[in-house]
C-alpha cells in the first residue's frame, strides 16, 4: 500500500470549509488515483469549485487533510505549493485569461514564466495547442476581448495543457460550448489523460460530458459527497439523488433551491 | 441593530482591516528581497508611472509655483523684497506643494488604476490562473508596481521641482517685474541639500503608499463591478489620506528640533 505507485495523486479527508456563516464543505472526502479521470458532479451552489480551489490552494480549508502526491498541502510553504502548481492545470470557469496578454501569450504563460522557455518555441507550441482546440493560427495575436466566449473557454483549455501537467482541474469545460465543439473538447480532455496518463478532475453539469470523460464520478451535495463510482456504476445505480441527477427531473429528494 | 453592536462591528472591522493591511504590506516586502524577479514589468510600470505622470505632475507644480510667488508678494508685500518671494518659492515646492501635490496627483491617476486592474483581474479569476500557472501574483504583479512607485515618485519630484520654481520664475520676472538673474540666484543661494533629499524621501515614501494601497484595495476586491469600483475608491481616499498624514511626521522627522 505504501509503495510509491499506489500513493493516491490526490486525496481530501474530512474537509470543511466555511464562508462567514455559511458551510460550503462539510467533510468532503475522495480519493483521485494517477492517470484517472475524476467527473464532480452536483448542482450548483454546491461547492464544486471551492473543492477544486482546496486542492489547488487557493483556498485553505478550515479543517481536514489535503494531500496531492502524498504530500499536505493545507500546511505547505508558498514555494512548495508553487512547486505543485507548476504540475498542475487548470481550466477557470469563466476562463480568466489574461486581458493584457495577446491569446498566445496567454496559452505560452505558464511555459515562458514556469519553465523559462524562449519565446518563439513556446509561441510555437502554444499555436499546436490552439489548433487541438479547434483554434487557427491567426486568432493568436488577437487580444481576449476581440474573441468569442466560447473562444475564450477554449483557450483557457488550450492554457491549462500547454505545459502537459500531470494534474489537470476542468471547471465546467463544455458550457457555453455547442454540442460539436463539445465532443470535440471532451475527446481532447480524455487523450490528455489517454495519452499523456495525466490525472484529471472535471467539473460540469453536462452529462454527455461526464459519460465521455470519466472513469469514475463522484456526486456533491450539501457539502458531502453522497455517492461515488464507475460510469458504469453511474447508470445502473438505484440511489435516488443520482438518478434524478441523470435524468434531470426536478422531482426526488434535490429540491431545486429558488 | 443596537447601537453597541454596531460600533462594535466597526470596531472588529477597523482592526481587521489593519491587520490585513500590515500583512499584505509585511508580504510585499518580503517578495520585493527574493527571486525570481520580473524586470519587464518593472520597466512597464516605471514607464506608466514615471513618463505618462510627468503632464499632470508638471502642470500641477507649475501653477503651484505661479501662485505661491504671487500669493507671497502680495501677502507679504510690506516687507517684501526679490529674496522673500524666490526663498518662499524655492521652500514651498521643494519641501512640501511638490512632494505632496504630486503624490496626490500620482494616487488619482496612477493608484485607482492599479486598484481597478488587480481589482478586474481578482474578479474574473485571473490572481488564481496566475497562482494555478505556478506565478506568485505579488512578485508578478504587486512588488513591479510598488517597486516603480517608490523609484519614480522622487524623479518625478525632480522634474517639478524645477518646473514649480521656473512657475515662481515666470511670474516675478514677467508680473512683478523682478530681475530675473536676481531671482535665480536668491533661489540657488537658499537652496539647502536638505529641501531636496527631504523632498526625495517624502516622494519614495508617498510612492510606497499609493501603490501599495492601489494594490492592496485590488487584490482583496470583491463582488463584481461594484466591489472594483469601492476598491478604486477606497484605494484614492485612503492613500490621500495617509499621504497628508505621513507628510506632517515626515516633516517632523526632518525639520523639528
Amino acid at each position: 500500500m505504501n509503495t510509491e505507485n499506489n500513493v493516491p495523486k490526490v486525496e481530501m479527508i474530512n474537509v470543511h470549509k466555511k464562508f462567514g456563516s455559511k458551510v460550503v464543505l462539510d467533510g468532503v472526502s475522495l480519493k483521485v488515483n494517477k492517470g484517472e479521470s475524476l467527473v464532480i458532479i452536483g448542482t450548483s451552489g454546491t461547492g464544486k469549485s471551492v473543492t477544486i480551489k482546496c486542492i489547488q490552494g487557493l483556498l485553505c480549508p478550515d479543517e481536514g487533510s489535503i494531500k496531492v502526491d502524498g504530500k499536505e498541502v493545507t500546511t505547505m510553504s508558498e514555494a512548495e505549493l508553487e512547486r505543485i502548481n507548476a504540475k498542475t492545470g487548470m481550466l477557470f470557469q469563466g476562463a480568466a485569461l489574461f486581458d493584457s496578454l495577446c491569446i498566445w501569450e496567454n496559452v505560452a504563460f505558464g511555459l515562458i514564466q514556469g519553465k523559462k522557455m524562449k519565446r518563439p518555441e513556446a509561441r510555437k507550441i502554444a499555436i499546436e495547442k490552439l489548433r487541438q482546440v479547434g483554434l487557427s493560427p491567426e486568432v493568436a495575436g488577437l487580444y481576449p476581448d476581440e474573441v468569442s466566449g466560447g473562444m475564450k473557454k477554449r483557450i483557457g483549455l488550450a492554457r491549462a495543457i500547454a505545459t502537459e501537467p500531470e494534474l489537470i482541474f476542468f471547471d465546467e469545460p463544455t458550457t457555453g460550448l455547442d454540442p460539436i465543439m463539445s465532443d470535440v473538447i471532451n475527446d481532447l480532455i480524455r487523450r490528455c489523460v489517454d495519452d499523456l496518463g495525466a490525472t484529471a478532475i472535471t467539473i460540469t453539469h453536462d452529462m454527455s460530458s461526464v459519460r465521455k470523460i470519466a472513469d469514475k464520478v463522484a456526486m456533491l451535495h450539501k457539502g458531502k459527497i453522497i455517492w461515488s463510482g464507475t460510469v458504469q456504476e453511474m447508470e445502473t445505480t438505484n440511489d435516488p439523488f443520482i438518478k434524478q441527477f441523470i435524468n434531470g427531473v426536478k422531482d426526488g429528494p434535490i429540491q431545486p433551491t429558488v | 441593530m443596537n447601537i453597541f453592536t454596531k460600533t462594535g462591528k466597526m470596531t472588529i472591522n477597523f482592526f481587521r482591516s489593519v491587520g490585513q493591511l500590515s500583512i499584505f504590506t509585511l508580504n510585499t516586502i518580503s517578495h520585493i528581497v527574493r527571486p525570481p524577479f520580473y524586470f519587464k514589468a518593472l520597466w512597464q510600470q516605471m514607464i506608466e508611472i514615471g513618463f505618462y505622470s510627468l503632464p499632470v505632475v508638471a502642470l500641477t507644480t507649475l501653477f503651484s509655483g505661479m501662485v505661491i510667488a504671487l500669493q507671497s508678494y502680495s501677502g507679504l508685500s510690506s516687507l517684501s523684497s526679490e529674496g522673500v518671494v524666490a526663498s518662499v518659492v524655492e521652500l514651498t515646492i521643494t519641501r512640501e506643494l511638490g512632494p505632496v501635490l504630486a503624490a496626490l496627483m500620482v494616487a488619482g491617476r496612477v493608484g485607482a488604476a492599479m486598484a481597478a486592474e488587480i481589482g478586474t483581474m481578482r474578479v474574473t479569476e485571473q490572481i488564481d490562473a496566475l497562482t494555478s500557472l505556478s506565478t506568485n501574483p505579488f512578485k508578478y504583479l504587486i512588488v513591479p508596481r510598488v517597486l516603480a512607485g517608490m523609484l519614480m515618485l522622487p524623479l518625478l519630484l525632480l522634474v517639478g521641482d524645477v518646473i514649480g520654481i521656473y512657475g515662481g520664475y515666470l511670474i516675478s520676472v514677467y508680473k512683478l517685474d523682478f530681475n530675473d538673474t536676481n531671482f535665480l540666484r536668491n533661489t540657488w543661494n537658499f537652496m539647502q541639500a536638505i529641501d531636496i533629499y527631504s523632498g526625495m524621501t517624502k516622494a519614495a515614501v508617498f510612492g510606497f503608499i499609493v501603490t501599495l494601497l492601489g494594490c492592496y484595495n485590488g487584490f482583496n476586491s470583491k463582488g463584481g463591478a461594484e466591489g472594483v469600483g469601492a476598491a478604486t475608491t477606497n484605494a484614492v481616499v485612503v492613500s490621500s489620506i495617509l499621504i497628508l498624514v505621513s507628510n506632517y511626521w515626515l516633516t517632523e522627522l526632518f525639520f523639528a528640533r
